[in-house]
């Protein structure tokens, strides 16, 4: 988040409350990261396990189907990738994958 | 019952960008029961890794009306806020056929220790809500201190394990029982591992007029010392060795929702976590043969209670 988003006193709503529902969204946590889930498309079976044990909200699914792993959000628990009974996706060291970004 | 397919078309009601650390059972839990539950709910939490997290001004996380509680009083806060809602209602300031639903969280110093008080009350006075206490097992929030609920034998910075103490020296509080003797419509014990018994057990809970209480297993890798993946795998173990029994108690009436084909010994559990490394030694063999008799007899009497007519 920017310093800039913060807003002064005088614009605080009485009490803190925060009227965005739900605005962690636009909060990063993919930076916690050490490794990074990678998924095979080809060996996923859209059982959704991945899904419904995200601590994250990280797993997108459309239509019943993994799209893919919002990394955004993902802090790389690897709960994925261990409860994956396919064993489609793999942790691999954030810093192997994001060197060629 | 909704399959996983079903649940995933849903609402996703707990936003990214919480800052619960990496593999938490906690929002594991708080995902499957929003998703059950839906938009139509008010939720209270009480002080917490859950609350704090998940609330960090100026985000929140939270896609259904939050509120944020103090330490002792998520419960009575929600049945505030229910006891409003139904005068509103009467009133005739709010519509009568929309059904708003009411759920107060806590962790298990929140509701164990800190907030009885105010669950025992909510539940006494009849308010129509639903808590759920996700149970990690000690004060993590605040850096691991002992709670009732911490198991016999584990290791916190309050029962540290030494040279003359070998860890907690109590057997746990079972909150379960308590809240039974309440004699409210409905109560049940659940783990996210089972996301389906999870999530059909909230649908049920919602449905029934009244006090509701769910007590759901939230691993904490940091105070149990285990992996950051194996979240999902303590909170099955847990169940397969029957120290989380899952159960339901409708009306007085027990049912057990879960019976492991072969009951595991709570070794299997005990050894994947750092807090019980100790329980291991030769020294601490009583330690563990004192656990395991504590958790054969609470199961032997829920074999026994279900039995019953």
């Amino acid at each position: 988040m920017s310093t800039n988003e913060l807003k002064g006193w005088k614009e605080i709503p009485i009490g803190g409350v925060i009227v965005e529902a739900g605005n962690s969204a636009r909060y990063e946590t993919g930076g916690w990261r050490t490794f990074r889930p990678l998924m095979d498309g080809q060996l996923c079976k859209n059982c959704l396990f991945c899904w419904i044990y995200c601590p994250d909200s990280a797993i997108e699914v459309e239509d019943g189907k993994v799209k893919g792993i919002n990394l955004r959000y993902c802090k790389g628990c690897g709960i994925c990738a261990r409860e994956c009974p396919a064993k489609a996706i793999q942790m691999i060291e954030e810093a192997k994958v994001s060197a060629g970004e | 019952m909704a399959t996983l397919k079903e649940l995933s078309k849903r609402e996703e009601l707990l936003a990214g960008g919480h800052r619960l650390c990496a593999g938490c059972g906690a929002s594991i839990v708080v995902r499957q029961i929003l998703l059950a539950a839906g938009r139509n709910v008010v939720v209270s939490c009480a002080t917490g890794c859950l609350e704090v997290s998940t609330s960090i001004y100026p985000y929140t996380s939270w896609r259904v009306p939050f509120i944020h509680s103090a330490f002792e009083n998520s419960a009575a806060t929600v049945c505030g806020v229910e006891a409003m809602y139904q005068s509103l209602k009467r009133r005739g300031k709010l519509p009568v056929d929309e059904e708003i639903k009411f759920i107060a969280f806590g962790g298990d110093g929140g509701t164990y220790d800190i907030g009885l008080q105010s669950l025992s009350g909510g539940l006494e006075r009849g308010h129509d809500f639903l808590y759920v206490c996700y149970d990690n097992g000690a004060y993590m929030n605040t850096g691991i201190q002992r709670s009732s609920s911490t198991p016999l034998g584990a290791d916190t910075t309050t029962s540290p394990v030494g040279k003359v103490i070998p860890g907690k020296q109590q057997y746990r509080k079972d909150l379960t029982d308590i809240v039974e003797a309440h004699h409210i419509p409905y109560l049940a014990q659940a783990s996210p591992h089972n996301w389906k018994d999870l999530t059909h057990k909230v649908e049920k809970a919602l449905s029934i007029k009244g006090p509701k209480f769910l007590n759901v297993i939230a691993p904490c890798h940091r105070g149990w010392r285990a992996g950051v993946n194996q979240t999902i795998e303590l909170a099955r173990l847990a169940v397969e060795t029957c120290f989380w029994p899952l159960y339901e108690v409708e009306d007085g009436k027990l049912t057990i929702n879960y019976k492991p084909r072969e009951k595991k010994p709570i070794i299997e559990w005990i050894k994947l976590q750092g807090r019980f490394s100790h329980l291991l030694k030769p020294e601490n063999e009583h330690i563990l043969r004192r656990l395991q008799e504590g958790i054969d007899a609470k199961w032997e009497s829920l074999l026994r209670r279900e039995g019953e007519k």
